[in-house]
């Protein structure tokens, strides 16, 4: 930890990661409150269609006059949602999976590993797309689908410090006791491997935020009106020419955000391998 | 060697009927008219919606279902729902497009991703190492189609340069080195976004390797020598740390088709992405199955190929 917080580039992408998130879920609790901040991010207003960046509307406005900046930061608790349910689905069905295939092995491991080299031969995102598109596109759905297709790694990572945490003397030991395999598992080796499976899902959040901006991209995002990153950039496809804004700032704001995503988990990486 | 690749095709059978099944079952189980034209479409009679299920199977059990559509796939029968053309002859028709732009990316991704990973390892702990890394993540964290967009309209539009689908439109070339120069100038651009990605985690993992050959005794050996130092990063340390990349290339691939998705509907590329994704839209479920299960091949292929090839780099490798 002392590693992790020595490190500048690991504290200041998580101030960014902080920033984006408290923004994020200010502007959410401003809005169920019924303030809207800055603006109402679905206020149309054709008079003010395409303004560039302005005084009263500091990222310009879109095609339908309504303000970027409210319709940003609206869309950043749409995306950190994602990221961060995704994983959470992703890392449950990971570490059950890597657990049993590494704590019993055998042919119940052969199994698993076997489905899992399969799923690994998938096309992730147009996995994805495929089944989001044939459910219908919604922010349960988006968040689902991308946990289901991407345990693979957590499950073969979980499986690879069990099974080397497995042979340990205090596992050993508290076979012995009689202790069963639930407890084994969740009290003697899921504690023990839990660096690394921090790792890797604060590294998985930028991996959900960026699929479901391409996914939002092909139109099978999260669907408007709800503003998202991967949409207005969609939406302000078209005008690209006239209004550079509507597509230069939600892509630097998700650059940015997985971007700091992926440096803070690299140190937590590094401060982890240095421990032990 | 032999009874390795045996043994690994064996593996592949099996792996490859998994990926039928989930496949089909992901396409067939979702919920949704399988019609083209909409499930209520008053102009459809009941007569030409049953003729439908009759000609796709889809009046049988899900088993007879995924047992025709296994036969029909192999004796390429299998037809697309859109068009009606064998969609065997649609994946193969797109193949060519798809094998060029992925080898030519994992060329550039090699090659770049090579020289990041060992400036990064040679300058470990400088900020020559900090600035790789940075950019590495920059690299992984770019949205692909953002740039993409930006990139096109700014060449297109800004300097009237062609770089959508595979053949600059409206020119005549005089011989066929100028066609094929064209050709490869198309892939360029894809490839090198697509590369993105692949630059970045290939330098990672080299990196880390080769600062651990670094450190070994014939390396001491190559410097008291006085060996020059491209030599002994390229020659003594890259050989020794190389193989791990090579064996990963075929792990890449299926985020190389699957990143392609976006790519090529942006660049109008006729690759198995684009055709992926206009089978989506078009719920059209056979093409769907089958473009699945061949690009599962074309992965499992390119496992087997990558791990030759780090055997025959690497002599310290036994395939077994």
């Amino acid at each position: 930890m002392r590693r992790f917080r020595s490190n500048p580039v690991a504290i200041a992408s998580v101030v960014v990661i902080l920033i984006f998130a408290f923004t994020a879920g200010g502007t959410f609790l401003l809005s169920i409150t019924g303030h809207q901040w800055p603006c109402n991010p679905n206020l149309t207003n054709l008079e003010q269609k395409l303004l560039p960046p302005c005084p009263q509307h500091w990222l310009g406005t879109d095609n339908l006059g309504r303000d970027v900046l409210s319709r940003m930061l609206h869309g950043a608790s749409i995306s950190l949602t994602v990221g961060l349910i995704a994983v959470a689905v992703s890392l449950g069905i990971g570490m059950v999976v890597g657990a049993v295939a590494g704590y019993f092995g055998g042919i119940i491991d052969q199994i698993l590993m076997r489905a899992v080299d399969a799923l690994l031969c998938f096309p992730t995102f147009f996995l994805i797309l495929t089944v989001v598109a044939l459910l219908g596109p919604s922010l349960l759905n988006i968040v689902i689908v991308i946990g289901l297709v991407s345990w693979t790694g957590t499950a073969r990572l979980v499986r690879s410090e069990f099974l080397t945490l497995r042979e340990t003397e205090y596992v050993k030991g508290a076979r012995v006791l009689g202790q069963n395999a639930w407890h084994i598992i969740t009290r003697h080796i899921l504690p023990n491997a839990a660096a690394p499976i921090l790792v890797t899902a604060v590294l998985g959040i930028p991996d959900a935020i960026l699929s479901e901006a391409g996914l939002s991209f092909l139109g099978f995002g999260v669907q408007p009106p709800q503003a998202t990153w991967g949409n207005i950039i969609a939406d302000g496809k078209t005008y690209l020419l006239d209004a550079w804004w509507l597509n230069l700032f939600p892509g630097l704001a998700i650059l940015i955000a997985s971007l700091s995503f992926y440096l803070a988990g690299d140190a937590l990486r590094e401060a982890a391998e240095s421990r032990s | 060697m032999i009874s390795f690749i045996i043994r690994r095709l064996a593996l592949s059978v099996v792996l490859l009927f998994i990926i039928s099944i989930i496949s089909f079952f992901i396409v067939t189980l979702t919920p949704g008219s399988p019609y083209p034209w909409g499930e209520l479409n008053p102009k459809i009679s009941a007569e030409v919606k049953a003729n439908f299920r009759k000609k796709f199977h889809l009046d049988r059990p899900l088993h007879e279902q995924y047992a025709l559509i296994m036969r029909d796939l192999f004796t390429g029968n299998l037809r697309s729902i859109k068009d009606d053309r064998p969609v065997m002859s649609r994946i193969l028709e797109r193949l060519p497009a798809t094998v060029a732009l992925n080898l030519t990316s994992i060329v550039i991704s090699l090659s770049f991703g090579t020289l990041l990973g060992v400036t990064a390892a040679r300058y470990s702990g400088h900020w020559q190492d900090a600035l790789g890394s940075f950019i590495a993540f920059l690299f992984i964290a770019l949205p692909g189609f953002w740039i993409t967009y930006m990139m096109v309209v700014a060449l297109v539009k800004g300097f009237g340069v062609p770089i959508l689908g595979t053949h600059s439109y409206g020119i005549e070339f005089p011989n066929s080195l100028g066609s094929g120069l064209d050709t490869l100038w198309h892939l360029l651009l894809p490839a090198t976004i697509l590369a993105l990605g692949g630059i970045a985690s290939q330098s990672r993992y080299l990196r880390a390797t080769m600062i651990e050959s670094l450190r070994e005794d014939y390396i001491r050996t190559a410097r008291s020598k006085g060996l020059a130092e491209e030599v002994i990063l390229y020659k003594h340390a890259l050989r020794n740390s190389i193989r791990p990349i090579i064996a990963g290339i075929g792990m890449v691939l299926p985020a190389l088709i699957g990143g392609a998705v976006v790519i090529e509907t942006i660049f109008a590329y006729p690759g198995m992405g684009r055709l992926g994704y206009e089978a989506v839209l078009e719920r059209d479920y056979p093409t769907l199955v089958a473009l699945n299960f061949v690009v599962a091949a074309l992965v499992l292929l390119g496992n087997l190929i990558s791990d030759l090839l780090s055997a025959a780099v690497d002599p310290r490798v036994r395939l077994e």
